[in-house]
């Protein structure tokens, strides 16, 4: 379902984990500017060398498409949310001022359009300024405290492993949803994810940490070390 | 510290943020606590899992159609300048 790029910390890094989506991959382009140089890219960009978009399009295609798979929990809205993210991106990029990374931009633009994408399917549930508090309060995301043992998603086969983490996360409110996805999948920065958000930090953190919580408390049932299989 | 100190404190230990001496007493709680000290590793391995997990693959018809929008896109812009 997801996949870490830079986990938050070192220690939630296990040795042979795979670090890359098993996409087809880009096919290489004429662009004569150096492959790492993001800021390169973007203004030759903007000069009009559209391989250099292009290049940031492949260089990115793949997160921008597993991010909006994420949000919106659907392939053909996640697929719109890519299209319109490079469309709006390419569209705007005189407006790009370069005080933050192009990456940042660009998931900021995502994310708007896969929120977009919510709020046209659930109306009333869906918007980023509602309160950080909900109807189970603090104390229900202590409940459950039982032992998961060293390596809990062993238990589960790939497949069925992907299914209840797909469905924990489709459960989970789309505002600390997005925090999570952003902070713990994506691995952005806390400052970023609130720049993205359009939050502060300390929001982000509040937000972080419920969002762990609860998925850990939803996980609970099917980790624990007294779970019968 | 006590276990409601460990929650607001969570987040940044987690991350590795929190300064030394906050650390050295949330550990303090973490190894007398175990409430406390399970709720910190379940965390972690949740975070762990979905770093972890399967990635979402981008089907190549997606990316078709992706690439032939923008190379639309740029053919249009090229017109008009």
């Amino acid at each position: 379902m997801v996949l870490c790029q830079m986990c938050a910390a070192s220690l939630f890094a296990p040795p042979g984990a795979r670090w890359f989506v098993s996409a087809t991959d880009p096919k290489p382009l004429a662009s004569t500017i150096v492959r790492d140089d993001e800021a390169a890219l973007v203004s030759a960009a903007k000069g009009g060398d559209t391989s250099a978009f292009e290049e940031l399009v492949n260089r990115y295609e793949r997160k921008i498409f597993r991010l909006g798979m994420n949000i919106t929990q659907n392939r053909e809205d996640a697929e719109d949310v890519m299209q319109d993210a490079f469309m709006k991106s390419y569209q705007n990029l005189d407006r790009f001022q370069g005080d933050s990374r192009f990456y940042t931009w660009l998931v900021r633009i995502a994310v708007n359009e896969a929120l977009m994408k919510l709020r046209k399917r659930r109306p009333n549930q869906v918007s980023l300024d509602e309160p950080i508090t909900d109807s189970d309060g603090e104390d229900s995301l202590f409940r459950e405290i039982e032992d998961w043992g060293p390596s809990p998603e062993k238990k589960f086969a790939q497949t069925e492993l992907n299914e209840i983490l797909n469905s924990v996360i489709s459960e989970l409110d789309p505002i600390f949803r997005v925090a999570f996805l952003l902070r713990d999948v994506e691995g952005l920065s806390t400052e970023e994810t609130a720049h993205i958000l359009g939050i502060s930090v300390a929001a982000v953190k509040s937000r972080l940490l419920r969002a762990r919580l609860k998925l850990r408390q939803k996980l609970n049932k099917y980790f624990r070390r007294s779970e019968a299989q | 510290m006590n276990c409601k100190k460990v929650v607001v404190e969570l987040t940044s230990y987690l991350d590795g943020v929190l300064d030394s001496s906050t650390r050295t007493e949330l550990e303090l709680h973490l190894s007398r606590c175990t409430d406390c000290r399970l709720v910190v590793d379940t965390c972690r391995k949740t975070i762990q899992i979905f770093c972890n997990s399967e990635p979402v693959p981008l089907p190549e018809d997606v990316r078709s159609r992706l690439h032939s929008a923008l190379l639309e896109r740029f053919r249009r812009k090229a017109k008009s300048t």
